[in-house]
């Protein structure tokens, strides 16, 4: 390959210069400005019971993932009763088992997911109660 | 039993690891060892079982719409199916039809009087062999080991191949979003979103629990459901006694609603 | 080689900004279906497949008929189309694009598409349609690109290109048999029901493929300094005239089996689309404007005097491609659903929110198909050295 000379090197570098920029233009803006993790608010009926349906470690970080499970055996093979760690049974159901106990969906839901910026697609079928009092 | 259903959610877990990176729960699982034993799913202990639900409809006990409308009443009831105006946007599970529509390729001029103005029960038939489930690209729709023809709303990517496919007509899409059209929302049974196809599911859900499908709970015997694959089943018992048909049984379909006229 | 669809004149760019403009309201209107869902069409319970399925399978088969110029230059040496070969690949390109596109604007949760993949599904014939169409519109951008370069580079072209050129032969006549397997394997619509279907479809690709290519040349001609070349276009003539012929062949055959064996579920879907059913005939008049064009176009093709006479060949490929047009993108489909499997007669009509995401769609590819054909065409001007 014969070497080629680059044209418009000023132009180029510039353009590099400002795409760079509108990239990290977002991270510029709130460097410094993180916000608090949100305070979750356990209804009395969650706070009653102590234990999820797995620990709270468990669940904080793999609530997702034991969610599509739960859908996935619930709905493609007829399985509903999920047994935990320590041998206790519980309906596998969003609406009738989590917001059961969690009956403050916009309190603990919500908040979090806000905060981390996700958008679950769970309630664009699953009712929570208190959304349509 | 618990073995094995032990077996095939391990092995749905590794499957949906795949994609879905389930491997933070297998891993938990896997630590949670010791003493403790790894969770587990299983049916729950008084669901009903069977081989091959069917449902047998015997027409001769119904006079008019009126003697129908409980069963459609309850069933879009507790499915939460909404009721829109637009007639192209209607969703349906359960609704009447007339002879010369529902049986199109065994009507003739001359039926008699009862048969000609009767409302026919429409609904799923959970065929044998689904031809939905056969066009369907995500395995949305999907045949039960009981026989039941199910959807899984949360896959369905809303190509209507399986609505095409249907010979019976009994698949809804719907066309916009489903809530603001139904006027009482069961708390306790989802609702669907726009974009996904849905239809009648045997009520599967009560099935789940113990219950037989609410339709035939309030049929006042009109409607009796059970096992194709045993011989002491009501419904055997209905089809050994009596003369049924199905719909476009040319087809080879094989759809479990049976009715008898 | 990019950059040479980057330079053009005034009226190239004029050309552009249009295209974008349809494309932004198209867009737009998409949006708009995105939040409210599929309502805002004129599709329904009964009729679940409308405009977007409809011009998808034709232009499957304008993708298809590509074939027609690579096959006789690479198996059997006809020299005269290596000239054009390159436009009938990108033609297809565009096509194929479209094509996607119109699957993606008819799904009702689009965001799931890549369940397909996640899921793979091999008895539905939907996966399979995926992985021609995919396959096919990559090999064409492969072979195309390699092919051009090779020419602007006065070398041979890689010897790698030639099994994946062998390749895309049966390719070009999979990707429409398995688009007509997704309606006629289908147990309860009558009208599809047929073994015909998928040779129906390949022989009205072959006629409105090639004839939107002559046009597609003669505009070449016209305005650029490269010129495809009579002898090309009198021998794509041929390849219209045949196909459009074998086209209204294969329909009365299959008018004939439904009409003398008068089973209702394949009639009523034929009464229905030519002489109205119930009182609802809105295709009626389309179906008629179909059947005579393609009676004038077999006319003036046959004619050897029309078919060497390039302006009556022009009003042929025009006539075809209507005719074709309307008969697998108008009718074919809601053909298909009407009546339903209950036999009940809801009509079709598309909405124009429907039609406005459809030119949309078809002005994407539009605007492939002229930067590639730009493209393909200065690289011709370049090695001719008329540039």
């Amino acid at each position: 390959m014969p070497k080629k000379k680059m044209y418009d090197r000023g132009k180029v570098f510039a353009g590099l210069a400002v795409f760079v920029v509108l990239l990290i233009f977002p991270f510029l803006l709130n460097l410094g400005k993180a916000a608090p993790a949100p305070e979750l608010k356990l209804s009395d009926k969650a706070k009653a019971a102590k234990e999820c349906v797995e620990s709270k470690a468990y669940m904080t970080a793999n609530h997702m993932q034991l969610l599509n499970e739960w859908r996935e055996t619930v709905v493609r093979n007829a399985q509903r009763v999920y047994v935990n760690s320590s041998g206790k049974k519980f309906e596998m159901s969003l609406s009738n088992t989590c917001l059961d106990c969690h009956t403050e969906k916009a309190e603990f839901c919500d908040k979090c997911h806000n905060y981390a910026a996700v958008t679950p697609y769970c309630w664009d079928c699953h009712v929570d109660p208190k959304e349509t009092m | 039993m618990e073995e094995s259903s032990r077996r095939t959610f391990l092995k749905l877990a590794g499957f949906s690891a795949l994609g879905l990176g389930a491997k933070p729960v297998l891993d938990a699982f896997a630590s949670s060892g010791g003493v403790q034993s790894k969770p587990m799913v299983m049916k729950g202990e008084k669901a009903l079982q069977a081989k091959r639900w069917a449902l047998v409809i015997d027409t001769r006990k119904f006079k008019s719409e009126k003697d129908l409308e409980p069963m459609i009443e309850v069933c879009h009831k507790i499915h939460n199916v909404p009721k829109l105006e637009n007639k192209r946007h209607e969703i349906k599970w359960l609704w009447t039809e007339e002879f010369k529509h529902i049986f199109s390729s065994q009507t003739h001029d001359f039926l008699d009087e009862r048969v000609k103005d009767l409302p026919f029960l429409t609904l799923c038939n959970h065929c044998e062999k689904p031809a939905c489930v056969r066009a369907c690209p995500t395995k949305a729709t999907f045949k039960r080991a009981d026989g039941i023809v199910l959807m899984d709303f949360h896959r369905c990517i809303g190509c209507r191949f399986c609505m095409a496919a249907c010979p019976y007509g009994s698949r809804s899409f719907n066309f916009r979003d489903p809530r603001p059209f139904i006027k009482e929302t069961n708390l306790k049974f989802p609702t669907r979103m726009k974009g996904v196809v849905e239809k009648c599911n045997f009520c599967a859900e009560r099935l789940a629990v113990g219950k037989i499908p609410a339709c035939v709970e309030v049929s006042k015997g009109a409607l009796a459901f059970g096992d194709l694959g045993d011989s002491k089943s009501k419904v055997r018992e209905l089809l050994s006694s009596n003369f049924t048909i199905r719909r476009k049984p040319a087809l080879g379909a094989g759809p479990s609603v049976f009715y008898i006229v | 080689m990019l950059e040479k669809a980057l330079k053009g004149n005034k009226q190239y760019y004029g050309w552009i900004a249009a295209l974008l403009v349809v494309i932004g309201v198209g867009f737009a209107c998409y949006l708009w279906q995105f939040q409210f869902g599929l309502g805002i069409t004129g599709m329904s319970r009964d009729v679940s497949w409308g405009f977007y399925i409809a011009q998808f399978t034709f232009l499957v088969g304008v993708a298809a008929s590509a074939v027609m110029v690579v096959l006789p230059y690479y198996l059997h040496n006809y020299k005269a189309f290596g000239r054009i070969t390159i436009l009938g690949e990108f033609l297809a390109v565009a096509s194929v694009t479209m094509c996607i596109l119109f699957i993606f604007v008819d799904l009702g949760q689009p965001t799931r598409v890549f369940n397909v993949l996640l899921h793979p599904t091999p008895n539905s014939v939907l996966f399979w349609d995926m992985i021609v169409l995919n396959g096919y519109l990559f090999l064409n951008i492969i072979i195309g690109w390699n092919v051009l370069e090779a020419e602007r580079n006065n070398v041979a072209p890689a010897a790698w290109l030639k099994p994946l050129i062998y390749l895309s032969i049966p390719w070009a006549v999979s990707i429409h048999t398995v688009t007509a397997f997704l309606y006629c394997g289908l147990p309860g619509r009558g009208f599809w029901l047929t073994a015909i279907l998928a040779p129906r479809f390949l022989s009205s690709a072959f006629a409105a493929g090639p004839a939107f290519l002559i046009l597609l040349c003669m505009l070449v001609r016209k305005l650029t300094k490269f010129d495809p070349g009579k002898e090309q276009i009198q021998s794509l003539a041929k390849v219209v005239a045949y196909a459009i012929c074998i086209n209204v062949f294969f329909f009365l055959c299959e008018v004939f089996v439904v009409f003398y064996s008068r089973i209702p579920e394949h009639m009523d879907h034929f009464i229905y689309l030519f002489a109205g059913l119930k009182g609802h005939s809105a295709l009626v008049p389309w179906m008629w404007a179909s059947m005579i064009l393609m009676g004038i176009s077999i006319i003036l093709l046959v004619n050897p005097a029309t078919r060497k006479n390039e302006t009556t060949l022009v009003a042929a490929c025009i006539t075809v491609f209507i005719g074709t047009w309307i008969d697998k993108g108008l009718g074919m489909i809601s053909g298909g659903f009407v009546p339903n499997p209950l036999h009940h007669v809801n009509e079709y009509v598309p909405t124009i929110p429907e039609l406005a995401i459809s030119i949309g769609v078809w002005a994407t590819g539009f605007l492939v198909l002229t930067a590639l054909f730009k493209i393909a065409v200065s690289i011709k001007e370049e090695v001719s050295g008329v540039s």
